[in-house]
């Protein structure tokens, strides 16, 4: 018989085996998940959830899908949090401080209190990606927040009332459009397309006999 | 973390690392390929599927999961609504909020339709956000739409339909230019040019990512544009049956708020089906990569209302899902993690095959060596392989696992398995969809008027198996195309007076065939709670 643990969902007390998951005990206990629960591997941030070990003071945040359960677990997913997301034609914008300035005003309220990175379920440097920010330094602050999957833990425990992956999501997209350099060769190639330069041959190819796409592909040659 | 006796198995890998870096494995040839998948490829498998008793497709095989969820009735049929009060009346409904749906919105919002988006969870909970290793386009020198089409045909078994495979690879570039200049971030060199890899199958390297979060990178800047169009997004809202006018065409769709169980009618010109996929149906048993909703609702939905499917028959096993720890069993380890080096290894240290066969292959060779050959590695709650990812870093430098796969690295951490040190256990996980219901060249469904298909909810772009980085790539070319299509469509659709008759007639069909499995579909959400009692 698998060890159990007792842990506590909102409030009410449960006896779960202790290698499951903090989602999968729920499901265990009887619950049906419709909020909280999204991608079940890592990826989207549905599964948000804050928790304290029973007898300890500090008030935990993590996955539920990612995260096992503990005896003495006093769990509350969050169903929904309201995230403060502005609008922008990005096509409009240039990619500068003055944009951040405009569109996230309130990152300036920053207190440096640090509670974002230590919410963050992913170990992300979220203090330092919005100080990236402040500064304009957009591909900076693009990349240190990469691996954000938007869960919001990090918007929940700031006194500043910041909205961090709104502004990494527009320093992702400034990046990506005006910083990095263009692919020359992809451009290039949509060119060709658009004027036909593979119209043939795509026909060709289709039009051949099974047999004949067989010898073809068994015996293509591969990029080393 | 691992048990002893995976421990010493471990170190038979180490031991054998040196030399086995030093192989290039054979690639097998097509005989041997074909017997390996008549041998072991769960597809083959004759008590993993049913025959289908109704529909366009009657006589055909269908996984059984699937099966029963065809033979179900709609809930409608006890739960009748009054199609008389609108909710929505709009252009265009999207059906699922994933990277088929926003990419959809996105268009249809361009060309001027009044369009929303209905998603049984949130926008972006989809199997879109958890593509890991990238997507494929012919867009570098070596490279050409003609060749990425004969990688995918053959992969495919020869299969794809040739109409909608053309789309895919001659719309390729086009697709990832789009997504660059919505300013999705690809891994590129400090000149520009795109940093690409193979995938299983491919001739050349054309696999574009975004680290290994290339799905996730391209889903949240969709989520963004979608949002800042102000494109209505109806969240925790699912699509439960089809709606018809008197001329049998589609005309919307009857939806249901999964929080109060009410039940609303959204009356639509056009109506695109982008429900994804059908992991959480488990098929064979098998763990999902799948994310919680994905159920096959839209299959069911387009069956019901005469929408043909093809090859519903075909499922993608993809073969390295996580095989230990327990808690993280199932999930996709990424086939970028073999495009960077890392080899399959049984317990004793071999390399069995060229871990770049295509992914049929190469499941069906990893469910031998764990079955017919015995070479598999023992754990508490199964079997698996090695993926020895500790050669990514000796190939690649030190850093390189970090820089290039940080999810996989973060989702091995969190149970305290450094993947740069020690190999990570796999075994095939349920993945992927190749079938679905049949469209024409513009994205309609060819019997229904009004009605469109697009993403993992389509059979035929990619034949009988897909390859790595083609479901990005046609979620983006088939989900754009149908949103400007049905945009276009709208502006000429009278519809006239709503129906459901459609499911009356069905359950007619079904008593008939002496079909009744008591339950209703589509699922909508797969059946996780334990109940005691």
């Amino acid at each position: 018989m698998e060890k159990m643990v007792d842990v506590y969902f909102f409030g009410k007390k449960y006896q779960v085996p202790e290698s499951l998951t903090i989602m999968s005990a729920m499901e265990y206990a009887g619950y049906t998940l419709k909020r909280g629960c999204g991608c079940r591997h890592g990826f989207c941030g549905a599964c948000a959830t804050i928790y304290r070990i029973k007898g300890k003071n500090e008030l935990k945040t993590c996955l539920a899908c990612q995260t096992q359960v503990e005896d003495g677990m006093y769990v509350a997913s969050i169903p929904f949090f309201p995230t403060d997301k502005r609008t922008y034609e990005i096509g409009e914008l240039r990619p500068n401080q003055q944009v951040m300035m405009e569109l996230y005003p309130e990152i300036y309220s920053c207190i440096g209190c640090n509670a974002c990175t230590k919410a963050c379920t992913q170990n992300l440097n979220v203090m330092q990606y919005i100080a990236y920010a402040q500064r304009g330094e957009l591909e900076k602050c693009a990349e240190e927040s990469f691996d954000c999957i938007g869960c919001g833990c990090c918007s929940l425990r700031c006194p500043a009332g910041i909205s961090h992956p709104m502004v990494g999501v527009l320093a992702r997209r400034l990046t990506g459009k005006y910083l990095a350099p263009e692919a020359k060769h992809l451009n290039q190639r949509v060119e060709e397309i658009h004027a036909g330069a593979y119209d043939e041959l795509i026909e060709q190819i289709m039009q051949k006999p099974i047999e004949e796409m067989q010898e073809l592909y068994n015996h293509r040659e591969i990029e080393k | 973390m691992y048990t002893p006796e995976m421990q010493e198995s471990v170190k038979r890998v180490e031991a054998a690392r040196a030399d086995n870096l030093k192989l290039e494995p054979r690639r097998m040839t097509a005989e041997e390929k074909d017997s390996l998948l008549k041998a072991f490829h769960p597809d083959y498998r004759q008590d993993g599927f049913v025959e289908i008793k109704i529909g366009p497709n009657a006589g055909q095989k269908v996984p059984t999961e699937l099966g029963h969820l065809l033979h179900s009735n709609s809930r409608l049929l006890q739960d009748p609504v009054d199609l008389g009060k609108i909710d929505y009346d709009v252009d265009v409904l999207v059906i699922g909020g994933g990277g088929a749906g926003a990419s959809a919105a996105i268009e249809a919002n361009e060309a001027g339709a009044d369009v929303m988006i209905v998603t049984k969870l949130r926008i972006g909970d989809a199997n879109t956000m958890m593509a890991e290793g990238g997507i494929q386009a012919a867009d570098k020198e070596n490279d050409s739409p003609a060749q990425h089409y004969l990688d995918a045909f053959g992969g495919g078994h020869f299969a794809a339909r040739p109409e909608l495979l053309r789309r895919l690879v001659m719309e390729a570039p086009d697709a990832i230019q789009w997504l660059n200049r919505l300013g999705v971030m690809f891994d590129k060199e400090a000149d520009g040019t795109m940093i690409t890899t193979h995938g299983g199958g491919t001739s050349r390297k054309r696999m574009h990512a975004c680290k290994d979060y290339s799905g996730a990178e391209i889903m949240r800047t969709l989520r963004d544009e979608v949002l800042n169009r102000k494109i209505p997004v109806v969240e925790f809202t699912s699509a439960v049956e089809l709606i018809k006018d008197e001329n049998g065409r589609v005309a919307g769709a009857v939806l249901l708020n999964m929080e109060t169980g009410d039940y609303l009618v959204a009356r639509a010109k056009t109506v695109i089906i982008a429900t994804g996929g059908a992991g959480r149906l488990h098929y064979q048993n098998f763990p999902t990569s799948n994310h919680y909703g994905a159920t096959a609702d839209g299959l069911i939905l387009g069956y019901r209302a005469g929408v043909p499917l093809l090859y519903q028959d075909t499922i993608q096993y993809h073969p390295t899902g996580a095989a230990f720890p327990s808690q993280i069993f199932g999930a996709l380890v990424t086939e970028k993690v073999r495009s960077l080096g890392a080899m399959l290894v049984n317990a004793d240290g071999e390399v069995f095959m060229h871990p770049l066969e295509t992914r049929d292959v190469c499941a069906a060779s990893i469910i031998r060596e764990c079955t017919a050959r015995e070479k598999g590695v023992q754990t508490p709650i199964g079997t698996g392989v090695w993926l020895d990812t500790p050669m990514i870093e000796q190939l690649g430098g030190a850093g390189t696992i970090e820089k290039r796969i940080p999810a996989m690295l973060r989702m091995f951490m969190n149970y305290d398995i450094d993947m740069r040190k020690e190999p990570i256990l796999v075994y095939p996980t349920l993945h992927y969809q190749n079938g679905g219901l049949e469209i024409n060249g513009e994205g309609f469904t060819k019997t229904i008027d009004n009605l469109l298909v697009a993403g993992e909810a389509v059979g035929g772009i990619h034949g009988r198996n897909r390859l790595m980085g083609n479901s990005l790539l046609d979620i983006i070319v088939f989900g754009r195309n149908a949103g400007k299509a049905a945009a276009a469509k709208a502006k000429e659709v009278q519809l006239g007076t709503l129906t459901l008759s459609h499911i009356e007639a069905y359950a007619e069909e079904l008593k008939k065939a002496g079909e009744n499995t008591e339950d209703v579909s589509p699922l909508l959400l797969p059946n996780y709670a334990r109940h005691e009692r």
